[in-house]
């Protein structure tokens, strides 16, 4: 057993860290710097460490820090919060991958980052490169009513196997996991080995999905077999790593994700391979390559019972609840989710935020979600009031948490390489706008999404969305735009399925557009429909007559697409956040949440 | 007491003896409603209104601290502000000045003494002594600004110096510099930074920030705890470079206030 599963056992919290790796970040820095260090082989360095380029300029990174199963424990915000200040722009940013991004670090900063998160077991070690990125966990397992077992420790165990293990170093692209908690909360199936629990005849195992992704062209996996079941794990992920290992393009950048190698080479095909690979592995690899699932449930306990003296029912408050917060299996306890600005939180704010999860979850640290948000579990019903009371003082108490109206937003133009559009800012406006019309409230748009990246590359995940947007920009004579293309009818669920292409809309017909479409479904929805399966049902072209697909739609949208000329309406030509002219300009692209 | 800062422990024993000068920067009223036993009110107001070398050696002189008197001084604002009034000081050619390790609330904090009584021993007497080599003026920042060795520091902000700053200028945000309840961090460690930033050991270091020179005056003062003690203050700084309408260098072509949430 190494240092770290001993400490496990004695019930410490986990540590991804390695102190030396600062150190040596530090000394590469120099050597580069130096010029004797090249530049191809610093750039692999670097993003095998977790630091991303910056828009337009080599002496910035990005830091991501990777949250395996999205935990994140106050001493971490906290220590987060004070790196952001000392490096970065005195703000944090939640990523939809449970990582935390720090922007605008000096590149020779960044080992002291790595120093900072060490002393708190953090690490950003294979957050980005081609490597097995941060391991996922929906932030509802373990509390989920749906789930068949809490796939946590199976998340964290498979994480802690493939860090730093010689095997995921150099693969032909990045390679992604998703464990979650059941088929509705999603995400299982468009990534490269999605994992959904499940128990058969008594034994735990998964419903392991392979092959899905969403990029320039987005895939959903597809079912490996019925059943793994909890033994067959290892051996299937370590299986499939290597066919991708072996077979994946390493030539081709564009094509170079599992999920091509699957296309090109069809499902029946691939997966006869990997069943295959599994019985060569099993019966070649030694016993110690077992996962080391901590399996002992985890310890809740309601931290401070603080309920007398708190208002009942502050303004707001049933808003935030019916919004931001769900029930978990455990009677009496709900999962709060705290919306952030398309991801981003200040260090002061983080600070609030880990006296609350002090406060009031009962398992003493936080998750972060799907939609760069973070979620406080374990939070006892009584305790609710008195939390959000906390939240409303830190200004995290933002309603709509789990609807429409807290849009994703991946960074775009505020610092990555090959944004086309201010993707991030346009996901604040709507966020803003949306939530001033009280939009969060209405029940027909409960579990539909917005969801924008500022190119083709996903990172905002637009292709799942119930309206999904990606940058680009577009003229009229020599004058240029930002404008989306759209698409419509998404789901991340168990129907996973990507939206249809719909229009393009220009940045600032965005918002129109949307409440347009809002329009458009309560005029022909039925009885009980939300707005996500009305448009998954045009997007499949299934709607009723009148308007049956997503071509309808952009019939009835049209008029507000056509660009007025730059005398009548100067600000349709910058984009949000700006106020100079708008032109399209890109570096060299390693694509950054 | 060593380097730049002098430790809490031994101060109260030390201002018993007579053997330093304690002195308050924070507001008159905040001094009235609380200070450190024995300490000398200077507010940092007071001061940058001084126009003269003169006035500062005779409020110096006020506030009981002498040419061979051995003054520690403290603030409320993580030693940006106790920094401005050292380095005037010492530019009015006072030698012996040290910086409290910690802010007054972390001295309150750790249950130190504290109350309301004024200083011991009268006013004396300050002679004045400038010392031109402390002091980055606007024409000498320019001349020196793009000559090999000379490294400018930007203390604010990132975002603030990401919007605009002095040509070339090295970004290290004041907060980088102190930590752990104290207002500088080790020296090792704020060499190390420093190395990492490529910083040479003997390079002429001039410090600047937002308008007064306190954020940079803290820097000025952990340069020097890092052995870096070729160091100046544009105590002037941005705001006057802005006003004079010098060259500035602004990150182009990128949305990063977007990024800052709240
Ligand atoms: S590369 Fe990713 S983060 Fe960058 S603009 Fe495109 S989708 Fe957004």
């Amino acid at each position: 057993m190494d240092a770290e599963l001993e400490r496990r056992a004695e019930g410490g919290a986990p540590d991804w860290a390695r102190h030396e790796e600062a150190d040596e970040f530090a000394r590469t820095v120099r050597l580069f710097r130096a010029g004797r260090y090249d530049a191809d082989s610093f750039r692999r360095f670097r993003l095998q460490n977790g630091a991303y380029g910056t828009r337009m300029t080599g002496d910035y990174a990005m830091v991501r820090i990777k949250l395996p199963a999205g935990e994140v424990r106050p001493e971490q915000l906290e220590r987060i919060a004070r790196l952001s200040e000392q490096y970065s722009i005195g703000s944090a940013h939640f990523s939809t991958r449970e990582n935390v991004q720090l922007h605008w670090v000096v590149l020779e900063d960044v080992s002291e980052v790595m120093r900072g998160l060490a002393g708190v077991g953090l690490t950003s070690r294979e957050a980005c490169g081609n490597t097995v990125r941060n391991v996922m966990c929906s932030p509802l397992s373990g509390v989920c009513p749906e789930e068949a077992f809490d796939s946590t420790p199976y998340a964290l165990a498979t994480a802690r196997f493939f860090l730093r293990n010689p095997m995921s170093q150099n693969l032909p692209r990045k390679f992604k996991f998703n464990f979650t908690c059941c088929e509705e909360h999603g995400m299982a199936r468009i990534v490269d080995v999605g994992l959904v629990p499940r128990i058969e005849d008594g034994v735990r195992g998964f419903r392991v999905y392979l092959g899905g992704g969403l990029g320039n062209k987005s895939y959903v996996g597809h079912l490996l077999e019925e059943f793994t079941p909890e033994e067959d794990l290892l051996h299937t992920s370590i299986a499939v790593m290597r066919i991708f290992d072996r077979l994946g393009d390493r030539k081709n950048m564009a094509r170079n994700r599992m999920r091509y190698l699957v296309h090109d080479m069809g499902w029946e095909k691939f997966q006869a391979l990997v069943l295959k690979e599994r019985a060569v592995v099993k019966a070649t690899q030694s016993v110690v390559t077992s996962l080391q699932v901590d399996a002992r449930p985890a310890e809740v306990r309601r931290p401070v019972s603080v309920t007398s003296g708190a208002d009942p029912e502050p303004a707001g408050y049933q808003r935030w609840l019916s919004t931001c917060t769900v029930r978990q299996r455990q009677p009496g306890y709900r999962a709060v989710f705290v919306s952030l600005e398309a991801g981003d939180i200040t260090s002061g704010q983080l600070r609030s935020l880990a006296g609350l999860v002090r406060d009031h979850s009962g398992e003493g640290h936080a998750r972060a979600g799907f939609l760069q948000d973070v979620v406080l579990r374990h939070v006892h019903e009584d305790d609710l009031p008195r939390l959000y009371a906390g939240l409303v003082s830190a200004g995290l108490a933002r309603p709509g948490a789990l609807t429409m109206a807290s849009p994703v937003g991946c960074s775009g133009t505020t610092s990555c390489n090959l944004a086309l559009t201010n993707s991030h800012r346009l996901a604040k406006e709507i966020q803003k706008k949306f939530l001033e019309m009280g939009l969060d409230g209405h029940d027909d748009l409960r579990g539909s999404t917005i969801k924008i990246s500022g190119c083709p590359n996903s990172c905002g995940q637009h292709g799942i969305a119930t309206i999904g947007f990606y940058g680009g920009g577009a003229r009229v004579g020599k004058d240029m735009y930002a404008n989306y293309q759209m698409s419509l009818g998404g789901r991340s669920d168990g129907g996973a399925a990507l939206g249809a292409t719909c229009a393009r809309v220009p940045a600032k017909r965005v918002m129109p557009v949307i409440l347009r479409i809002i329009e458009i479904f309560r005029e022909h929805k039925s009885e009980g429909d939300t707005l996500g399966g009305w448009l998954h049902r045009l997007a499949a072209g299934a709607g009723a007559p009148g308007m049956e697909s997503v071509s309808d739609v952009k019939r009835a949208i049209e008029p507000l697409l056509a660009p007025p000329s730059k005398e009548e309406d100067p600000d349709f030509y910058l984009d949000y956040g700006s106020d100079t002219g708008y032109h399209t300009k890109t570096g060299r692209g390693e694509c950054a949440a | 007491m060593s380097g730049v800062t002098a430790a809490a422990d031994g101060i109260e024993q030390a201002v018993r003896d007579n053997s330093i000068r304690l002195v308050d920067v924070r507001h008159a009223e905040q001094y009235e409603g609380g200070h450190i036993p024995g300490a000398a009110s200077l507010p940092l107001g007071g001061l940058l209104e001084a126009e003269t070398p003169e006035q500062i050696a005779r409020l110096a002189g006020e506030a009981g601290v002498g040419d061979g008197t051995r003054a520690v001084i403290y603030d409320d604002a993580f030693g940006a502000l106790a920094s401005r009034v050292a380095w005037a000081l010492e530019y009015i050619g006072h030698r012996d000045v040290l910086l409290l390790e910690e802010t007054y609330s972390g001295w309150a904090a750790a249950g130190r003494s504290t109350g309301t009584g004024g200083p011991r021993g009268a006013s004396e007497r300050h002679s004045v002594s400038v010392q031109p080599g402390l002091l980055a003026t606007a024409d000498y920042l320019e001349s020196v600004m793009h000559r090999d060795g000379t490294v400018v520091l930007d203390n604010r902000e990132r975002l603030n110096y990401l919007e605009h700053h002095i040509p070339g200028a090295v970004s290290l945000p004041y907060v980088t510099l102190g930590g752990e309840g104290r207002i500088l961090r080790p020296p090792g460690e704020l060499g190390r930074l420093l190395d990492n930033r490529g910083v040479p050991a003997d390079a002429e270091i001039i410090t600047y920030c937002g308008s007064v020179g306190t954020l940079s005056g803290l820097a000025y003062y952990a340069l020097k705890s890092a052995g870096r003690s070729n160091a100046r203050l544009y105590a002037k700084s941005f705001k006057e470079w802005r006003g004079l309408s010098k060259p500035v260098e602004t990150q182009a072509d990128a949305n990063y206030w977007d990024l800052s949430a709240g």
